[in-house]
């Protein structure tokens, strides 16, 4: 079966963001980017299913900036098979991605289609369920064990308390959490091999979505500061603090 | 206005969530209905009736609805929701799950994760694992929001007498099927509605090693918790994971234990009201955030604790 595997391009995790002075966003001048970690481990399942045979085809797909090539570049390295690049240099918010990734699916017809859950930028963890709705697909959210089998597939999803497996009818929309895999590193003669492989660039409207953004956002500010505190000597002074001055227990 | 607010419950009682979800439909301001769908939930929509400020609760009971599977219960609020000005759900692993299909079918986008109400249209959220705040402003026609609960005091489990009323739709899509699930089983508090909460992180060398959290947990009636890193390491389930990708807590009380304070743990746990760190570096970043540091051996500094209080 084919699998589509949908990946952002997002400030590297590593790096500490900072808000811009005039507070319209945060700083991404001069930033590392990389490969959001959850659509890594979303590509590294879709690679551990090909090599199980289940998958035969791996499509990734992202929705961005020219420079996001490089992170379909990085996602055949690690094994995907070709590339779609829906370009645009507009913020796309999660349902216009949703409804661009549906056209995609009605192109290319995954039986199986992965994502990250969230994006570590905006933090929304929509996009997935989104596609999900609007392709009439099940879901299978914060995936800790992916099985394919019997034409159905079987997630194990990590939900408050515990863990939760429900069986899903085929099409699926799968997206990972962090327990999912390990991803593993591109190799030197796998990333000279992914610069051959097919990239089409597409754009937004040959999938007749329109991109605009109905949530804008007004200002964006860096968290309230927290000060530290007193280093205490004893724990009988800690217990007394927290008795008589914090008054917590 | 009015305002669609999802529930989450056990059948039996309300959770604590929707008590904070309730709390945010008031700061936006308006009719607040609230929706309980289940198998066998009656018990639950009584509850949902008794909490200040509801004026309707709606009641789903459907065995199609049983383990609030994402394609059914997601069909069912979009054609419910259709009338209201916004739609409500606790960003809970539940409320995540389906909420953003309900806002799919409904044309609209989500704002996830909001912590504050601007005003009906503005929301404040923390992006980037919470190292900023934006404010956004939504031009839908239907507001649809997850809540983060630690944003918003809860508002009371009692003294409301909203009218009950039951929804017919059955909505089973035939999409996906339950098949089983492991909860942790556990007499201490719910991590995200305890009070005080205890965590550990990689200081604590070893799973067997929380015992001496538990001891201390149970003698201050606290749940408890772990950092990444000791999820990671197989110390403890990754439901105990605070954090960014775990869960998000404000207890008055959050003692860190043996955590070294990582960006994503911190983003976790900041807004707690105190903050106790034990740890043996003093250079750990957890110090930073700590109302309260103590430098030395956990292993000597906790059972201490636990003797003097």
């Amino acid at each position: 079966m084919k699998a589509l595997v949908a990946v952002k391009r997002v400030v590297d995790y590593n790096v500490k963001v900072r808000v811009k002075a005039d507070k319209t966003g945060v700083e991404l001048a001069n930033v590392k980017m990389a490969m959001n970690p959850f659509c890594e481990i979303a590509v590294e399942e879709a690679v551990r299913l090909k090599e199980k045979g289940i998958v035969s085809e791996i499509v990734v797909v992202t929705v961005g900036p020219s420079a996001a090539q490089e992170q379909l570049r990085t996602a055949m390295a690690l094994g995907a098979d070709r590339g779609i690049l829906v370009e645009t240099a507009e913020e796309v918010q999660p349902l216009a991605i949703a409804k661009i990734l549906k056209g995609i699916c009605d192109e290319e017809q995954p039986q199986l289609i992965i994502l990250g859950k969230q994006a570590i930028d905006g933090d929304n963890n929509q996009t997935g369920q989104m596609l999900a709705a609007l392709a009439g697909y099940a879901q299978g959210t914060f995936a800790s064990i992916v099985k394919i089998e019997g034409g159905k597939a079987t997630v194990t999803r990590e939900v408050d308390g515990g863990l939760q497996t429900v069986d899903l009818n085929l099409p699926v929309v799968v997206t990972t959490d962090l327990r999912l895999n390990e991803p593993r590193y591109a190799s030197l003669p796998n990333i000279m091999k992914a610069k051959k492989k097919p990239l089409d660039t597409k754009s937004p409207a040959d999938y007749g979505v329109n991109a605009a953004p109905t949530v804008k956002t007004l200002k964006v500010e860096p968290p309230a500061d927290r000060k530290a505190g007193i280093k205490v000597k004893t724990v009988e002074e800690l217990v007394e603090k927290l008795k008589n001055e914090a008054k917590v227990i | 206005m009015s305002i669609l607010v999802y529930a989450e419950h056990d059948n039996v009682s309300i959770k604590g969530a929707t008590l904070n979800t309730v709390a945010a439909a008031k700061a936006i301001g308006g009719d607040i209905h609230v929706l309980v769908i289940g198998a066998g939930c009656q018990a639950a929509a009584e509850a949902a009736a008794k909490i200040d400020g509801v004026s309707k609760v709606l009641v789903a009971d459907n065995a199609a609805y049983g383990h609030q599977l994402a394609e059914n219960i997601g069909a069912l609020v979009a054609e419910l929701g259709k009338g209201y000005s916004h739609i409500l759900a606790p960003a809970t692993s539940n409320g995540k799950n389906f909420l953003p299909r309900v806002a799919a079918l409904l044309d609209v986008n989500q704002i996830s994760e909001i912590s504050k109400v601007v005003s009906p249209d503005t929301f404040e959220r923390p992006i980037y694992a919470g190292n900023a705040i934006a404010t956004v402003q939504s031009s839908d026609a239907i507001k649809v929001l997850t809540v983060r609960p630690t944003g918003f005091d809860a508002v009371a489990a009692t003294g409301g007498s909203a009218a009950i009323e039951a929804v017919a739709v059955a909505k089973d899509m035939g999409l996906s099927t339950f098949v089983s699930e492991e909860l942790a089983k556990s007499d201490r508090p719910e991590l995200a509605g305890a009070k005080i909460v205890v965590s550990g992180g990689r200081g604590m060398g070893n799973g067997d090693n929380f015992k001496i959290l538990y001891t201390l947990a149970d003698k201050l009636g606290a749940a408890v918790g772990a950092s990444r890193a000791a999820v990671d390491a197989g110390f403890v389930p990754n439901d105990m994971q605070v954090g960014q990708t775990g869960k998000v807590v404000a207890p008055q009380l959050y003692i860190a234990v043996g955590i070294s304070g990582a960006i994503q743990h911190l983003a976790g746990m900041k807004d707690s009201k105190v903050i106790v760190a034990i740890n043996k570096d003093e250079d750990a970043p957890i110090f930073s955030v700590a109302d309260y540091g103590i430098v030395g051996d956990l292993f000597d500094i906790v059972p201490q604790l636990e003797k003097l209080i």
